[in-house]
């Protein structure tokens, strides 16, 4: 969790040289858009304390499911300039299976059930209404406890 | 207990924490949600449509069927949008 902007490919390399029996990395990275140019900027509001316990619950899910060597999630809170990028996810593994796979569960995991909500600045300056969650990435969701190894 | 609003929610409470004391015949979060929408104007609008609220008990997801004994902590957000 932070204000700051991470540096992706740094976050990826970490992770490919953590152990020599990696040969995997899949990072995923996403970026605040701007709309087609309606919109300035996100805030990202989070709940400190349960959202580094939830991404932790669900870091150690992925690790109980998959033989991973490295999982890194870091995801930004305050205001977000478009184009600017919000999330980082990466998993290394010796194969790529379960590196695209952790990668994808924590990602499904963020974007639903991880304490963050996102409200719109518009190009003018003004706030919209807070984002309201989609019902696709609820679906996405149900994947991983439907379908378990 | 302490009780915190985020997002929406705690614009239309109009605070981020507090503590709130809820009488004993409340014992689920689904009972604290109604028990809320009855604290004033400002908390009837908050909680008007409980079913799209979330709840937490101690920083860990809670449904409304959920036991609020031995809490100390719960917060009422939106749906998430995070990622």
């Amino acid at each position: 969790m932070q204000k700051e902007i991470f540096d992706a490919g740094a976050e990826a390399a970490r992770l490919a040289k953590s152990d020599r029996s990696v040969g995997a990395v899949v990072s995923f990275v996403g970026y605040c858009r701007d709309e087609d140019g309606r919109l300035a900027a996100l805030e990202i509001e989070h709940y400190p304390g349960m959202a580094e316990a939830e991404i932790a619950r669900v870091a150690a899910e992925a690790e109980a499911r998959w033989p991973l060597s490295g999982l890194v999630a870091i995801h930004r809170f305050g205001l977000i300039a478009a184009g600017e990028p919000i999330v980082f996810v990466g998993a290394a593994s010796r194969h790529r299976q379960a590196a695209f796979a952790a990668a994808e569960m924590l990602m499904d995991y963020l974007k639903s059930k991880a304490p963050f909500w996102k409200r719109a600045i518009l190009a003018d300056g003004a706030k919209a209404d807070w984002v309201e969650a989609a019902a696709s990435d609820d679906e996405a969701l149900r994947r991983w406890s439907e379908a378990k190894r | 207990m302490k009780a915190l609003y985020f997002a929406w929610l705690r614009e239309r409470v109009g605070l981020a924490e507090e503590t709130i004391e809820p009488p004993a015949s409340v014992s689920t979060v689904g009972d604290l949600l109604r028990w809320m929408a009855g604290r004033g104007e400002n908390y009837a609008h908050a909680f008007e449509r409980p079913e799209v609220i979330r709840a937490a008990l101690d920083k860990r997801h809670a449904r409304a069927d959920a036991t609020i004994a031995g809490a100390s902590e719960v917060a009422f957000f939106p749906p998430m949008t995070g990622g």
